[in-house]
Protein backbone atom coordinates (compact mmCIF):
# COMPACT_ATOMS: atom_id res chain seq x y z
CA UNK A 1 0.00 0.00 0.00
CA UNK A 2 2.55 2.21 0.85
CA UNK A 3 4.61 1.52 -2.74
CA UNK A 4 1.16 2.13 -4.54
CA UNK A 5 0.75 5.26 -2.55
CA UNK A 6 3.72 6.72 -3.85
CA UNK A 7 2.69 5.81 -7.62
CA UNK A 8 -0.23 7.38 -7.43
CA UNK A 9 -1.09 10.19 -5.71
CA UNK A 10 -4.81 9.32 -5.83
CA UNK A 11 -4.82 5.72 -3.69
CA UNK A 12 -6.16 6.25 -0.22
CA UNK A 13 -6.46 3.70 2.77
CA UNK A 14 -9.48 3.75 5.01
CA UNK A 15 -9.44 1.39 8.52
CA UNK A 16 -11.91 0.93 10.81
CA UNK A 17 -9.13 0.78 14.22
CA UNK A 18 -7.48 -1.94 12.65
CA UNK A 19 -4.35 -0.47 11.72
CA UNK A 20 -2.19 -3.25 13.34
CA UNK A 21 -3.73 -5.66 11.90
CA UNK A 22 -4.32 -4.94 8.38
CA UNK A 23 -0.40 -3.60 8.51
CA UNK A 24 -1.50 -0.04 7.34
CA UNK A 25 0.99 1.65 9.94
CA UNK A 26 3.59 2.33 7.25
CA UNK A 27 0.64 3.90 4.78
CA UNK A 28 -0.38 6.37 7.59
CA UNK A 29 3.24 7.46 8.05
CA UNK A 30 4.45 7.75 4.83
CA UNK A 31 1.24 9.22 3.08
CA UNK A 32 -0.93 10.65 6.87
CA UNK A 33 -3.22 13.51 4.53
CA UNK A 34 -4.24 10.25 2.73
CA UNK A 35 -5.47 7.73 5.36
CA UNK A 36 -8.53 7.96 6.89
CA UNK A 37 -8.74 6.14 10.45
CA UNK A 38 -12.94 5.75 10.30
CA UNK A 39 -13.17 4.24 13.66
CA UNK A 40 -15.52 1.30 14.66
CA UNK A 41 -18.04 2.06 11.68
CA UNK A 42 -17.94 -0.38 8.91
CA UNK A 43 -20.58 0.93 7.42
CA UNK A 44 -19.55 4.36 7.59
CA UNK A 45 -16.26 3.33 6.38
CA UNK A 46 -18.15 1.71 2.52
CA UNK A 47 -20.03 5.16 2.45
CA UNK A 48 -17.06 7.39 2.79
CA UNK A 49 -14.88 5.53 0.68
CA UNK A 50 -17.87 5.62 -2.51
CA UNK A 51 -17.75 9.10 -1.55
CA UNK A 52 -14.19 9.60 -1.95
CA UNK A 53 -13.87 7.61 -5.17
CA UNK A 54 -16.43 11.22 -6.59
CA UNK A 55 -13.33 13.31 -6.99
CA UNK A 56 -10.99 10.74 -8.54
CA UNK A 57 -9.38 9.23 -5.35
CA UNK A 58 -9.04 5.09 -5.31
CA UNK A 59 -9.88 3.90 -1.71
CA UNK A 60 -8.99 0.58 -0.32
CA UNK A 61 -10.98 -0.27 2.44
CA UNK A 62 -9.58 -2.58 5.70
CA UNK A 63 -10.84 -4.91 7.46
CA UNK A 64 -11.71 -8.21 8.70
CA UNK A 65 -13.49 -10.41 5.89
CA UNK A 66 -16.37 -10.76 8.10
CA UNK A 67 -17.05 -7.06 9.00
CA UNK A 68 -15.48 -5.77 5.36
CA UNK A 69 -18.61 -7.69 3.71
CA UNK A 70 -21.22 -9.19 5.70
CA UNK A 71 -21.60 -6.78 8.55
CA UNK A 72 -21.60 -4.25 5.47
CA UNK A 73 -23.44 -5.57 2.41
CA UNK A 74 -26.60 -3.42 2.08
CA UNK A 75 -23.53 -0.49 1.94
CA UNK A 76 -21.31 -2.03 -0.64
CA UNK A 77 -24.64 -3.57 -2.76
CA UNK A 78 -25.98 0.25 -3.36
CA UNK A 79 -22.94 2.76 -2.56
CA UNK A 80 -20.48 0.56 -3.98
CA UNK A 81 -21.72 -1.94 -6.14
CA UNK A 82 -24.96 -1.08 -7.89
CA UNK A 83 -23.44 2.86 -8.13
CA UNK A 84 -20.33 1.15 -10.34
CA UNK A 85 -17.76 3.46 -7.29
CA UNK A 86 -13.97 2.25 -7.69
CA UNK A 87 -13.79 1.26 -4.02
CA UNK A 88 -11.31 -2.06 -3.39
CA UNK A 89 -12.49 -3.78 -0.39
CA UNK A 90 -9.62 -5.48 1.49
CA UNK A 91 -10.05 -8.39 3.58
CA UNK A 92 -8.09 -9.73 5.85
CA UNK A 93 -8.63 -12.86 8.78
CA UNK A 94 -10.68 -14.35 6.26
CA UNK A 95 -11.98 -17.95 6.86
CA UNK A 96 -11.40 -20.44 9.60
CA UNK A 97 -7.65 -19.79 10.29
CA UNK A 98 -7.99 -16.63 11.94
CA UNK A 99 -8.27 -19.52 14.63
CA UNK A 100 -8.74 -18.91 18.06
CA UNK A 101 -10.88 -16.14 18.00
CA UNK A 102 -14.21 -18.70 17.07
CA UNK A 103 -16.79 -18.34 14.46
CA UNK A 104 -18.04 -14.89 15.02
CA UNK A 105 -14.66 -13.39 13.28
CA UNK A 106 -14.98 -16.60 10.79
CA UNK A 107 -16.61 -15.64 7.82
CA UNK A 108 -17.02 -18.47 5.55
CA UNK A 109 -19.78 -17.07 3.31
CA UNK A 110 -17.79 -13.71 2.31
CA UNK A 111 -16.72 -14.99 -1.42
CA UNK A 112 -20.76 -16.45 -1.67
CA UNK A 113 -21.59 -12.85 -0.67
CA UNK A 114 -19.39 -10.77 -2.87
CA UNK A 115 -19.34 -12.75 -6.46
CA UNK A 116 -23.25 -11.98 -6.31
CA UNK A 117 -23.00 -8.42 -6.73
CA UNK A 118 -23.14 -7.68 -10.27
CA UNK A 119 -19.87 -6.01 -11.46
CA UNK A 120 -17.67 -7.03 -8.57
CA UNK A 121 -14.41 -8.28 -9.08
CA UNK A 122 -13.61 -10.95 -6.44
CA UNK A 123 -9.56 -11.90 -5.95
CA UNK A 124 -8.53 -14.48 -3.29
CA UNK A 125 -4.84 -14.34 -2.89
CA UNK A 126 -2.48 -17.04 -2.00
CA UNK A 127 0.85 -15.55 -0.61
CA UNK A 128 2.41 -12.29 0.22
CA UNK A 129 3.57 -11.46 -3.42
CA UNK A 130 0.78 -12.56 -4.97
CA UNK A 131 -0.91 -10.36 -2.35
CA UNK A 132 1.24 -7.41 -2.82
CA UNK A 133 0.73 -7.99 -6.75
CA UNK A 134 -3.07 -8.09 -7.12
CA UNK A 135 -2.94 -4.73 -4.71
CA UNK A 136 -1.26 -3.03 -6.92
CA UNK A 137 -3.04 -4.39 -10.15
CA UNK A 138 -6.49 -3.14 -8.39
CA UNK A 139 -4.98 0.22 -8.09
CA UNK A 140 -5.12 -0.15 -12.68
CA UNK A 141 -8.26 -1.35 -12.50
CA UNK A 142 -11.32 0.39 -12.71
CA UNK A 143 -14.46 -1.01 -10.71
CA UNK A 144 -15.70 -1.92 -7.53
CA UNK A 145 -13.41 -5.30 -6.12
CA UNK A 146 -13.31 -7.61 -3.27
CA UNK A 147 -9.42 -8.72 -2.15
CA UNK A 148 -9.58 -11.68 0.19
CA UNK A 149 -6.44 -12.42 2.17
CA UNK A 150 -5.88 -14.85 5.02
CA UNK A 151 -4.25 -14.79 8.22
CA UNK A 152 -1.76 -17.58 8.86
CA UNK A 153 1.69 -17.70 7.43
CA UNK A 154 2.23 -19.85 4.57
CA UNK A 155 4.89 -20.02 2.51
CA UNK A 156 5.97 -17.13 0.35
CA UNK A 157 5.71 -19.46 -3.44
CA UNK A 158 4.60 -16.96 -5.60
CA UNK A 159 7.82 -15.39 -7.41
CA UNK A 160 8.26 -11.47 -6.40
CA UNK A 161 8.04 -11.07 -10.37
CA UNK A 162 4.95 -13.04 -11.14
CA UNK A 163 2.58 -10.27 -13.37
CA UNK A 164 -0.78 -10.59 -11.26
CA UNK A 165 -3.44 -10.49 -14.53
CA UNK A 166 -7.18 -10.40 -13.02
CA UNK A 167 -9.08 -13.30 -14.02
CA UNK A 168 -5.90 -15.48 -15.25
CA UNK A 169 -5.32 -18.47 -13.37
CA UNK A 170 -1.79 -19.24 -13.07
CA UNK A 171 -1.00 -23.52 -13.71
CA UNK A 172 1.31 -24.32 -10.99
CA UNK A 173 1.90 -28.42 -12.04
CA UNK A 174 0.92 -29.57 -15.44
CA UNK A 175 -0.50 -33.29 -14.82
CA UNK A 176 -2.76 -35.78 -16.63
CA UNK A 177 -5.05 -37.53 -13.86
CA UNK A 178 -7.47 -34.96 -11.80
CA UNK A 179 -7.58 -31.25 -12.12
CA UNK A 180 -6.84 -29.52 -8.60
CA UNK A 181 -8.49 -26.05 -9.04
CA UNK A 182 -7.61 -24.04 -5.51
CA UNK A 183 -7.70 -20.60 -4.40
CA UNK A 184 -6.13 -18.77 -1.05
CA UNK A 185 -3.67 -20.84 1.14
CA UNK A 186 -5.10 -24.06 0.11
CA UNK A 187 -3.18 -23.35 -3.09
CA UNK A 188 -0.08 -24.24 -0.82
CA UNK A 189 -1.92 -27.47 0.41
CA UNK A 190 -2.84 -28.71 -3.11
CA UNK A 191 0.98 -28.15 -4.28
CA UNK A 192 1.79 -30.64 -1.28
CA UNK A 193 -0.98 -32.78 -1.96
CA UNK A 194 -0.04 -33.10 -5.57
CA UNK A 195 3.91 -34.20 -4.50
CA UNK A 196 1.68 -36.86 -2.40
CA UNK A 197 -0.28 -37.88 -5.24
CA UNK A 198 2.70 -38.02 -7.48
CA UNK A 199 4.17 -40.82 -5.12
CA UNK A 200 0.80 -42.89 -5.64
CA UNK A 201 1.15 -42.53 -9.12
CA UNK A 202 -1.48 -39.80 -9.87
CA UNK A 203 -0.59 -37.21 -11.83
CA UNK A 204 -2.46 -33.80 -10.89
CA UNK A 205 -2.45 -30.82 -12.30
CA UNK A 206 -2.80 -27.66 -10.19
CA UNK A 207 -4.21 -24.35 -11.13
CA UNK A 208 -4.01 -21.40 -8.88
CA UNK A 209 -7.13 -19.20 -9.26
CA UNK A 210 -6.65 -15.80 -7.45
CA UNK A 211 -9.68 -14.59 -9.06
CA UNK A 212 -13.21 -15.96 -8.75
CA UNK A 213 -15.03 -13.81 -10.79
CA UNK A 214 -14.47 -13.52 -13.46
CA UNK A 215 -13.76 -16.83 -13.33
CA UNK A 216 -11.12 -18.13 -15.94
CA UNK A 217 -13.49 -20.77 -18.05
CA UNK A 218 -10.92 -21.05 -20.43
CA UNK A 219 -8.21 -22.69 -18.38
CA UNK A 220 -10.33 -24.71 -16.43
CA UNK A 221 -11.93 -26.26 -19.02
CA UNK A 222 -8.52 -26.97 -21.50
CA UNK A 223 -7.37 -28.73 -18.41
CA UNK A 224 -10.78 -30.80 -17.68
CA UNK A 225 -10.68 -31.54 -20.84
CA UNK A 226 -7.27 -33.30 -20.17
CA UNK A 227 -7.72 -34.70 -17.01
CA UNK A 228 -11.09 -35.62 -16.88
CA UNK A 229 -12.24 -35.03 -13.18
CA UNK A 230 -11.80 -32.29 -10.76
CA UNK A 231 -11.19 -31.31 -7.10
CA UNK A 232 -11.88 -27.89 -6.05
CA UNK A 233 -10.29 -26.54 -2.66
CA UNK A 234 -10.87 -23.18 -0.88
CA UNK A 235 -11.26 -22.00 3.11
CA UNK A 236 -14.99 -20.91 2.43
CA UNK A 237 -18.48 -22.84 2.84
CA UNK A 238 -19.14 -25.21 0.32
CA UNK A 239 -22.10 -23.18 -0.62
CA UNK A 240 -21.36 -20.36 -2.40
CA UNK A 241 -17.83 -20.33 -3.07
CA UNK A 242 -15.59 -21.30 -5.80
CA UNK A 243 -16.38 -25.01 -6.33
CA UNK A 244 -19.61 -24.09 -7.14
CA UNK A 245 -18.36 -21.42 -9.91
CA UNK A 246 -16.44 -24.08 -11.14
CA UNK A 247 -19.78 -26.45 -10.81
CA UNK A 248 -21.21 -23.99 -12.98
CA UNK A 249 -18.66 -23.69 -15.56
CA UNK A 250 -18.44 -27.88 -15.96
CA UNK A 251 -22.38 -28.38 -16.04
CA UNK A 252 -23.02 -26.05 -19.08
CA UNK A 253 -19.64 -27.15 -21.02
CA UNK A 254 -18.47 -30.32 -20.05
CA UNK A 255 -19.86 -31.75 -17.03
CA UNK A 256 -17.18 -34.01 -15.25
CA UNK A 257 -17.04 -35.29 -11.72
CA UNK A 258 -16.05 -32.94 -9.13
CA UNK A 259 -15.40 -33.11 -5.44
CA UNK A 260 -15.21 -29.95 -3.31
CA UNK A 261 -12.39 -29.09 -0.29
CA UNK A 262 -14.28 -26.66 1.58
CA UNK A 263 -16.45 -26.44 4.88
CA UNK A 264 -19.42 -28.28 4.97
CA UNK A 265 -22.10 -25.54 5.85
CA UNK A 266 -21.44 -25.14 9.09
CA UNK A 267 -20.11 -22.48 10.83
CA UNK A 268 -16.34 -22.37 12.72
CA UNK A 269 -15.07 -22.81 15.98
CA UNK A 270 -11.59 -21.62 17.98
CA UNK A 271 -8.96 -23.52 17.93
CA UNK A 272 -5.27 -23.50 16.11
CA UNK A 273 -5.02 -22.60 12.49
CA UNK A 274 -3.34 -26.61 11.93
CA UNK A 275 -6.06 -28.03 13.96
CA UNK A 276 -9.28 -26.37 12.16
CA UNK A 277 -8.04 -27.29 8.94
CA UNK A 278 -7.87 -30.78 9.94
CA UNK A 279 -11.08 -31.14 11.85
CA UNK A 280 -12.66 -29.23 8.93
CA UNK A 281 -10.65 -31.04 6.60
CA UNK A 282 -9.60 -28.66 4.53
CA UNK A 283 -5.78 -29.30 4.00
CA UNK A 284 -3.50 -31.36 2.03
CA UNK A 285 -4.63 -35.15 3.17
CA UNK A 286 -8.36 -33.67 2.59
CA UNK A 287 -7.39 -32.78 -0.98
CA UNK A 288 -5.49 -36.07 -1.37
CA UNK A 289 -8.87 -38.29 -0.18
CA UNK A 290 -11.19 -35.64 -2.60
CA UNK A 291 -8.75 -36.71 -5.48
CA UNK A 292 -9.17 -40.34 -5.03
CA UNK A 293 -12.90 -40.31 -4.45
CA UNK A 294 -12.90 -38.04 -7.86
CA UNK A 295 -10.68 -40.61 -9.53
CA UNK A 296 -13.29 -43.68 -8.76
CA UNK A 297 -16.05 -41.51 -10.40
CA UNK A 298 -14.89 -41.17 -13.97
CA UNK B 1 -32.67 34.89 -13.14
CA UNK B 2 -32.29 33.84 -9.36
CA UNK B 3 -35.19 36.40 -8.41
CA UNK B 4 -37.90 34.97 -6.01
CA UNK B 5 -41.02 35.38 -8.83
CA UNK B 6 -38.51 33.01 -10.86
CA UNK B 7 -38.38 30.64 -7.91
CA UNK B 8 -41.62 30.18 -7.09
CA UNK B 9 -42.77 29.61 -11.09
CA UNK B 10 -40.46 27.14 -10.65
CA UNK B 11 -41.64 25.01 -8.44
CA UNK B 12 -44.99 25.59 -9.15
CA UNK B 13 -43.58 23.45 -12.31
CA UNK B 14 -42.28 20.99 -10.60
CA UNK B 15 -45.52 20.40 -8.51
CA UNK B 16 -47.02 20.03 -11.46
CA UNK B 17 -43.77 17.24 -12.58
CA UNK B 18 -44.15 15.55 -9.48
CA UNK B 19 -47.87 14.83 -9.51
CA UNK B 20 -47.97 14.06 -13.66
CA UNK B 21 -45.18 11.54 -13.16
CA UNK B 22 -46.21 9.72 -9.53
CA UNK B 23 -50.35 9.39 -11.60
CA UNK B 24 -48.90 8.29 -15.21
CA UNK B 25 -47.12 5.52 -13.47
CA UNK B 26 -49.62 5.00 -10.43
CA UNK B 27 -46.69 4.89 -7.91
CA UNK B 28 -43.96 6.74 -6.38
CA UNK B 29 -43.45 9.52 -3.53
CA UNK B 30 -45.41 12.66 -4.28
CA UNK B 31 -45.40 13.60 -0.68
CA UNK B 32 -42.13 13.91 0.52
CA UNK B 33 -41.30 15.43 -3.05
CA UNK B 34 -43.91 18.02 -2.58
CA UNK B 35 -42.45 19.06 0.54
CA UNK B 36 -39.15 19.66 -0.70
CA UNK B 37 -39.50 21.41 -3.70
CA UNK B 38 -38.79 24.77 -2.17
CA UNK B 39 -35.94 23.77 -1.46
CA UNK B 40 -34.72 21.55 -4.57
CA UNK B 41 -35.52 24.63 -6.29
CA UNK B 42 -33.44 27.23 -4.19
CA UNK B 43 -30.72 24.65 -3.94
CA UNK B 44 -30.31 24.39 -8.08
CA UNK B 45 -31.60 27.65 -8.86
CA UNK B 46 -29.94 29.92 -6.59
CA UNK B 47 -27.75 28.46 -3.91
CA UNK B 48 -25.58 25.45 -5.62
CA UNK B 49 -22.14 27.04 -7.61
CA UNK B 50 -22.53 24.36 -10.54
CA UNK B 51 -20.38 23.98 -13.47
CA UNK B 52 -22.28 23.89 -17.23
CA UNK B 53 -22.54 19.95 -17.99
CA UNK B 54 -22.09 16.96 -15.61
CA UNK B 55 -18.96 15.10 -15.07
CA UNK B 56 -18.80 12.10 -12.19
CA UNK B 57 -16.05 14.09 -10.08
CA UNK B 58 -17.65 17.32 -9.81
CA UNK B 59 -14.32 19.01 -9.27
CA UNK B 60 -14.98 22.55 -9.16
CA UNK B 61 -18.46 22.91 -8.33
CA UNK B 62 -20.74 21.99 -5.13
CA UNK B 63 -22.30 18.67 -5.31
CA UNK B 64 -25.30 17.59 -3.79
CA UNK B 65 -26.09 13.83 -2.72
CA UNK B 66 -30.02 12.88 -1.81
CA UNK B 67 -29.94 10.29 1.08
CA UNK B 68 -33.93 9.85 1.19
CA UNK B 69 -33.88 8.59 -2.53
CA UNK B 70 -37.73 8.12 -2.21
CA UNK B 71 -38.54 11.57 -3.41
CA UNK B 72 -36.95 11.54 -6.78
CA UNK B 73 -39.69 12.71 -8.33
CA UNK B 74 -38.86 16.32 -7.26
CA UNK B 75 -34.77 15.36 -7.84
CA UNK B 76 -35.55 14.39 -11.10
CA UNK B 77 -38.13 17.47 -12.13
CA UNK B 78 -35.30 20.11 -10.32
CA UNK B 79 -32.06 18.38 -12.63
CA UNK B 80 -33.90 18.38 -15.98
CA UNK B 81 -35.20 22.05 -15.13
CA UNK B 82 -31.81 22.76 -14.17
CA UNK B 83 -30.72 20.61 -17.92
CA UNK B 84 -29.07 17.89 -16.88
CA UNK B 85 -31.11 16.17 -18.78
CA UNK B 86 -34.25 17.21 -21.02
CA UNK B 87 -37.70 18.00 -19.77
CA UNK B 88 -38.73 15.32 -22.00
CA UNK B 89 -37.49 12.29 -20.15
CA UNK B 90 -39.51 12.99 -17.20
CA UNK B 91 -42.04 10.93 -18.94
CA UNK B 92 -40.31 7.83 -18.88
CA UNK B 93 -40.04 7.74 -15.09
CA UNK B 94 -40.24 4.48 -13.32
CA UNK B 95 -41.19 2.83 -16.52
CA UNK B 96 -39.13 0.26 -18.64
CA UNK B 97 -35.87 0.95 -19.78
CA UNK B 98 -35.85 4.41 -18.14
CA UNK B 99 -32.96 6.19 -16.75
CA UNK B 100 -35.35 7.53 -13.96
CA UNK B 101 -35.87 4.62 -11.99
CA UNK B 102 -37.68 4.44 -9.25
CA UNK B 103 -34.97 5.29 -6.73
CA UNK B 104 -32.35 7.48 -8.37
CA UNK B 105 -28.95 5.69 -9.55
CA UNK B 106 -26.14 6.16 -11.49
CA UNK B 107 -26.54 2.78 -12.78
CA UNK B 108 -28.36 3.80 -16.51
CA UNK B 109 -26.08 7.19 -16.91
CA UNK B 110 -28.28 9.67 -15.44
CA UNK B 111 -26.62 13.25 -15.45
CA UNK B 112 -27.12 14.81 -12.44
CA UNK B 113 -26.88 11.65 -10.34
CA UNK B 114 -23.34 10.91 -8.27
CA UNK B 115 -24.60 7.83 -5.83
CA UNK B 116 -27.76 5.76 -5.93
CA UNK B 117 -30.12 5.69 -2.51
CA UNK B 118 -33.18 4.03 -1.81
CA UNK B 119 -31.91 1.79 0.57
CA UNK B 120 -32.09 4.92 3.44
CA UNK B 121 -29.48 5.79 5.97
CA UNK B 122 -26.41 6.12 3.38
CA UNK B 123 -26.18 9.61 2.41
CA UNK B 124 -24.49 11.11 4.94
CA UNK B 125 -21.39 8.89 4.73
CA UNK B 126 -21.03 9.10 1.31
CA UNK B 127 -21.33 12.95 1.40
CA UNK B 128 -18.69 13.30 4.11
CA UNK B 129 -16.28 10.99 2.22
CA UNK B 130 -17.23 13.58 -1.27
CA UNK B 131 -16.28 16.27 1.19
CA UNK B 132 -13.12 14.94 2.11
CA UNK B 133 -12.15 13.79 -1.41
CA UNK B 134 -12.27 18.31 -2.12
CA UNK B 135 -10.18 18.89 0.48
CA UNK B 136 -7.48 16.60 -0.94
CA UNK B 137 -8.39 17.75 -4.00
CA UNK B 138 -7.79 21.25 -2.51
CA UNK B 139 -11.46 22.36 -4.11
CA UNK B 140 -12.98 24.82 -2.08
CA UNK B 141 -16.23 24.43 -3.08
CA UNK B 142 -19.26 22.49 -0.94
CA UNK B 143 -21.25 19.57 -0.39
CA UNK B 144 -24.94 19.48 0.21
CA UNK B 145 -26.94 16.74 1.62
CA UNK B 146 -30.54 15.92 2.20
CA UNK B 147 -31.77 13.18 4.43
CA UNK B 148 -35.33 12.21 5.81
CA UNK B 149 -35.86 12.64 9.11
CA UNK B 150 -37.58 9.31 9.90
CA UNK B 151 -34.43 7.95 8.36
CA UNK B 152 -32.32 9.50 10.90
CA UNK B 153 -33.23 6.02 12.80
CA UNK B 154 -30.49 4.33 10.55
CA UNK B 155 -27.97 3.56 12.66
CA UNK B 156 -25.38 4.45 9.85
CA UNK B 157 -26.30 8.42 10.17
CA UNK B 158 -25.39 8.51 13.46
CA UNK B 159 -21.58 6.54 12.55
CA UNK B 160 -21.23 9.48 10.05
CA UNK B 161 -22.34 12.29 12.62
CA UNK B 162 -20.03 11.47 15.12
CA UNK B 163 -17.24 11.20 12.43
CA UNK B 164 -17.94 14.80 10.53
CA UNK B 165 -17.43 16.20 13.34
CA UNK B 166 -15.02 14.55 15.12
CA UNK B 167 -12.75 14.96 11.61
CA UNK B 168 -13.47 18.65 11.19
CA UNK B 169 -15.67 18.08 7.85
CA UNK B 170 -16.63 22.12 7.79
CA UNK B 171 -17.51 21.91 3.84
CA UNK B 172 -20.74 19.88 4.29
CA UNK B 173 -24.35 21.01 4.79
CA UNK B 174 -26.40 17.91 5.49
CA UNK B 175 -30.14 19.05 5.70
CA UNK B 176 -32.90 17.41 7.26
CA UNK B 177 -36.58 17.32 6.09
CA UNK B 178 -38.11 17.92 9.34
CA UNK B 179 -41.67 17.02 8.46
CA UNK B 180 -42.07 14.74 10.64
CA UNK B 181 -43.72 11.75 9.28
CA UNK B 182 -43.26 8.52 8.07
CA UNK B 183 -44.72 5.95 6.51
CA UNK B 184 -46.42 4.54 9.51
CA UNK B 185 -47.45 7.62 10.70
CA UNK B 186 -45.54 10.51 12.72
CA UNK B 187 -42.32 10.37 13.43
CA UNK B 188 -43.60 10.76 17.30
CA UNK B 189 -45.39 7.54 16.65
CA UNK B 190 -43.21 5.54 15.23
CA UNK B 191 -39.77 5.60 17.03
CA UNK B 192 -39.33 9.62 18.21
CA UNK B 193 -36.31 11.24 17.14
CA UNK B 194 -36.29 13.31 20.45
CA UNK B 195 -34.80 16.80 20.29
CA UNK B 196 -32.37 16.38 16.83
CA UNK B 197 -31.19 19.76 17.66
CA UNK B 198 -29.80 19.39 21.08
CA UNK B 199 -28.62 15.59 19.30
CA UNK B 200 -26.46 16.99 16.44
CA UNK B 201 -25.57 19.69 18.61
CA UNK B 202 -23.85 16.88 21.25
CA UNK B 203 -22.31 15.79 18.38
CA UNK B 204 -20.46 19.00 17.52
CA UNK B 205 -22.13 19.90 14.61
CA UNK B 206 -23.26 23.56 13.76
CA UNK B 207 -26.87 23.50 13.39
CA UNK B 208 -29.22 26.00 12.49
CA UNK B 209 -33.03 25.54 11.96
CA UNK B 210 -35.23 26.79 9.12
CA UNK B 211 -38.96 26.70 10.40
CA UNK B 212 -40.67 28.32 7.57
CA UNK B 213 -39.50 25.23 4.98
CA UNK B 214 -41.84 25.60 2.63
CA UNK B 215 -40.84 29.13 2.18
CA UNK B 216 -38.73 30.48 -0.65
CA UNK B 217 -37.65 33.61 0.73
CA UNK B 218 -36.81 31.65 3.94
CA UNK B 219 -35.06 28.68 2.52
CA UNK B 220 -32.58 31.03 0.69
CA UNK B 221 -31.52 33.19 3.85
CA UNK B 222 -31.57 29.62 5.52
CA UNK B 223 -28.82 28.38 2.63
CA UNK B 224 -26.97 31.28 2.66
CA UNK B 225 -26.59 31.56 6.16
CA UNK B 226 -25.40 27.92 6.18
CA UNK B 227 -23.00 29.09 3.99
CA UNK B 228 -21.32 31.45 6.21
CA UNK B 229 -21.11 28.82 8.68
CA UNK B 230 -18.64 26.54 6.61
CA UNK B 231 -14.97 26.54 6.83
CA UNK B 232 -15.16 27.12 10.48
CA UNK B 233 -14.05 23.70 12.10
CA UNK B 234 -17.56 22.24 12.26
CA UNK B 235 -19.96 20.33 10.15
CA UNK B 236 -23.20 22.03 9.44
CA UNK B 237 -26.32 20.55 9.62
CA UNK B 238 -30.21 22.78 8.75
CA UNK B 239 -33.29 21.52 10.08
CA UNK B 240 -35.70 22.32 7.70
CA UNK B 241 -39.64 22.37 9.18
CA UNK B 242 -41.24 21.54 6.16
CA UNK B 243 -45.02 20.42 5.25
CA UNK B 244 -45.24 16.38 3.65
CA UNK B 245 -47.51 17.61 0.43
CA UNK B 246 -47.20 21.03 0.34
CA UNK B 247 -48.69 23.09 -2.06
CA UNK B 248 -51.38 20.48 -3.27
CA UNK B 249 -53.98 20.91 -0.22
CA UNK B 250 -55.17 17.17 0.02
CA UNK B 251 -51.93 15.98 0.52
CA UNK B 252 -50.89 18.64 3.45
CA UNK B 253 -50.19 17.55 6.81
CA UNK B 254 -50.70 13.51 6.58
CA UNK B 255 -48.15 10.70 5.80
CA UNK B 256 -51.09 9.35 3.33
CA UNK B 257 -49.47 10.58 0.15
CA UNK B 258 -46.32 8.95 1.20
CA UNK B 259 -46.03 6.56 -1.11
CA UNK B 260 -49.48 6.74 -2.77
CA UNK B 261 -50.02 8.35 -6.24
CA UNK B 262 -52.94 10.59 -6.93
CA UNK B 263 -56.18 9.13 -9.36
CA UNK B 264 -57.35 11.53 -12.59
CA UNK B 265 -59.82 13.78 -10.77
CA UNK B 266 -57.51 13.94 -7.46
CA UNK B 267 -54.46 15.16 -10.23
CA UNK B 268 -56.79 17.16 -11.79
CA UNK B 269 -57.57 19.00 -8.72
CA UNK B 270 -53.81 18.99 -7.96
CA UNK B 271 -53.08 20.68 -11.26
CA UNK B 272 -56.14 23.65 -10.51
CA UNK B 273 -53.96 24.29 -7.42
CA UNK B 274 -50.75 24.78 -9.38
CA UNK B 275 -51.08 26.60 -12.99
CA UNK B 276 -48.72 25.60 -15.29
CA UNK B 277 -46.01 28.13 -15.70
CA UNK B 278 -42.84 26.90 -17.72
CA UNK B 279 -44.59 24.21 -19.88
CA UNK B 280 -45.18 20.88 -18.86
CA UNK B 281 -43.51 18.10 -19.97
Amino acid sequence: MTELGQKNENVVALCADLIGSLKFDDFKKNHPERFFQIGIAEANMIGIAAGLTIGGKIPFTGTFANFSTGRVYDQIRQSVAYSDKNVKICASHAGLTLGEDGATHQILEDIGLMKMLPGMTVINTCDYNQTKAATIALAEHHGPAYLRFGRPVVPNFTPADEPFIIGKAIMLNEGTDVTIIATGHLVWEALIAAEALEAKGISAEVINIHTIKPLDDEAILKSVAKTGCVVTAEEHNILGGLGESVARVLALNTPVPQEFVAVNDSFGESGTPEQLMEKYKLNHQAIVEATERVMKRK
Amino acid sequence: MSNTQHLQDFTTQVRRDILRMVHAVNSGHPGGSLGCAEFFTVLYQHQMQRKAGFDMNGIGEDLFFLSNGHISPVFYSVLARSGYFPVSELATFRKLNSRLQGHPTTHEGLPGIRMASGSLGQGLSVAIGAAQAKKLNGDQHLVYSLHGDGELQEGQNWEAIMYASAKKVDNLIATIDYNGQQIDGSTDDVLSLGNLKAKFEAFDWDVLEITEGNNIEAIKAGLAEAKSRTGKGKPVCVLMHTVMGNGVDFMMHTHAWHGKAPNDEQLANGLAQNKETLGDY
